[in-house]
């Protein structure tokens, strides 16, 4: 279970999907960094991840980590962006058996995780199969 | 000065249970149920689905039709009887999410099924009185019936969100009533997991006496008749109340029909007449009066006249509309999942 003061300070990624572009090569990050890894540029524009995408490639949990075991069998992939971005998280509203690389999805705001029956809820994305 | 809606948005979640799936696992006759409340399947939430991340979801799509940031709106309220938290508002993570942070004021409602129509009202004033450009109101609930009480058939998820501002205005607001007396026909207590309701009673004395009595005090106060609209939504308990009451009122099934939704959404409690109206905001014409009264027990209504404007064919394809959401591959689940989904089942502590 993560913290509440880490889950506050990822709060800009996880609710508002916001990333940071190299202003020197215009890689972007998502989360921010504080180096670029392409051009060692440290000056960065704040932007925000485009909310379509598509799944490069996926895997079913079975066996769940601590917190998630009701969930279970859940699809984690990893979703191309239309502005090209990677980026990773849950796929749900579908049957793990009915995804395919290549499916269409889009960003909802979902409860990612819970401290139990009285912590705090922690809210960010997931990812939902489109039309 | 012109005060109205400027962005609206609905979200309903995929997943649904049938009357017949319910009525089957206690024992009831379906087809009693189905034809005396006029339902016939309802939407559930899934356990990452709340009254935050669907007022979340509702409120984006309110504001890409109204076209502006979140920055920009001075006020959200956010009416249900479901917020995640006893204590903690739900306001302060969907302003995060919208990006309308620091600088805002923000507050839960609650008042049964009409928390909702509170907030609309309080953002509509807020911004009448000069106060801030933009304001956001939100009715949205997860509601919960009792294992085999009559609510189980019909409490039901989804939200709807509407950003009222004076510069393109997508309907007019043109008049409003409040009608409210202390009449206890439902209610949940503190710690109570399930709210109670008392049977019958929430029928004349509690609905129809509010919503009629609403609706006849916005006719009289607006100087109309049924005829000078061509739609109208009430708030949706069940699927039979909102049409006995529009027909009381003297609105024919036509007017009515397009903002009922409540025979495959269920009852939104919050949501309910709000995710109504932005079901007719998806198909009026410009010019077109749309009549709305809520319902919330305890008991009260709040009546609104709308006048959609020509801005409402630039606006309307910005974001899903809220039939199409609600037939959108809708995911059927039987009565163990369901049970799952909404914390039925007691379990060893992890």
């Amino acid at each position: 279970m993560i913290g509440s003061a880490r889950y506050w300070r990822e709060i800009p990624q996880r609710y508002r999907y916001e990333a940071s572009k190299c202003t020197s090569c215009g890689k972007v990050f998502f989360p921010p960094r504080l180096v670029c890894s392409k051009c060692q540029g440290r000056e960065f524009a704040q932007t925000v991840l485009a909310k379509t995408g598509t799944v490069e490639t996926f895997t079913v949990i079975r066996v769940a980590p601590s917190g998630f075991g009701d969930e279970a069998p859940y699809a984690v992939g990893i979703v191309k962006l239309d502005d090209g971005v990677k980026i990773t998280a849950q796929i749900v509203d579908c049957e793990p058996e009915e995804l395919e690389v290549g499916t269409p999805v889009r960003l909802e705001f979902r409860r990612v995780q819970q401290d139990g029956e009285s912590g705090v809820l922690c809210y960010g994305y997931k990812f939902v199969p489109r039309v | 000065m012109d005060v109205g809606i400027v962005g609206y948005g609905a979200y309903v979640p995929r997943h649904r249970i049938k009357v017949g799936e319910i009525a089957k696992v206690w024992g009831a006759d379906a087809p009693a149920y189905e034809k005396g409340l006029m339902l016939r399947e309802k939407s559930v939430p899934t356990p990452d689905q709340d009254t935050i991340t669907m007022s979340v979801e509702a409120a984006r799509h309110a504001l890409e039709r109204a076209g502006i940031d979140g920055s920009r709106v001075g006020a959200i309220y956010i009416g249900s009887e479901s917020h995640p938290y006893a204590v903690k508002p739900s306001g302060t993570v969907v302003a995060e999410a919208l990006g309308a942070t620091p600088e805002i004021h923000c507050a839960d409602f609650e008042f049964a099924c009409k928390a909702g129509s509170e907030g609309m009202f309080v953002a509509l004033s807020l911004v009448k009185a000069g106060q801030m450009d933009y304001a956001l109101g939100i009715g949205a609930d997860t509601s919960q019936g009792a294992p085999g009480d009559a609510l189980e058939y019909s409490a039901s998820a989804g939200a709807a969100a509407f950003v009222f501002g004076t510069k393109d205005i997508v309907a007019v607001c043109e008049h409003t009533y409040a009608f409210m007396t202390d009449t206890p026909d439902f209610w949940r207590r503190e710690y109570q997991f399930y709210p109670r309701h008392a049977g019958r009673f929430t029928g004349e004395p509690a609905y129809f006496k509010h919503v009629l009595s609403c609706g006849r005090g916005l006719m009289e106060r607006a100087n109309m008749e049924p005829e000078d609209f061509q739609w109208a939504v009430f708030h949706q308990p069940n699927g039979k109340f909102p049409m006995r009451a529009a027909k009381e009122l003297g609105f024919p099934k036509e007017k009515v029909e397009q903002g009922w939704l409540a025979p495959t959404l269920g009852n939104t409690y919050s949501g309910s007449s709000p995710m109504g109206l932005t079901a007719i905001l998806d198909v009026a014409k410009p010019g077109d009066r749309i009549f709305m009264v809520s319902y919330g027990s305890g008991s009260g209504s709040d009546g609104f006249i709308w006048r959609v404007t020509d801005r409402i064919e630039a606006v309307r394809a910005m974001a899903p509309h809220t039939r199409a959401q609600l037939e959108d591959r809708p995911i059927y689940i039987d009565y163990g999942t369901y049970a799952k989904f909404r914390g039925k089942i007691r379990k060893l502590a992890d």
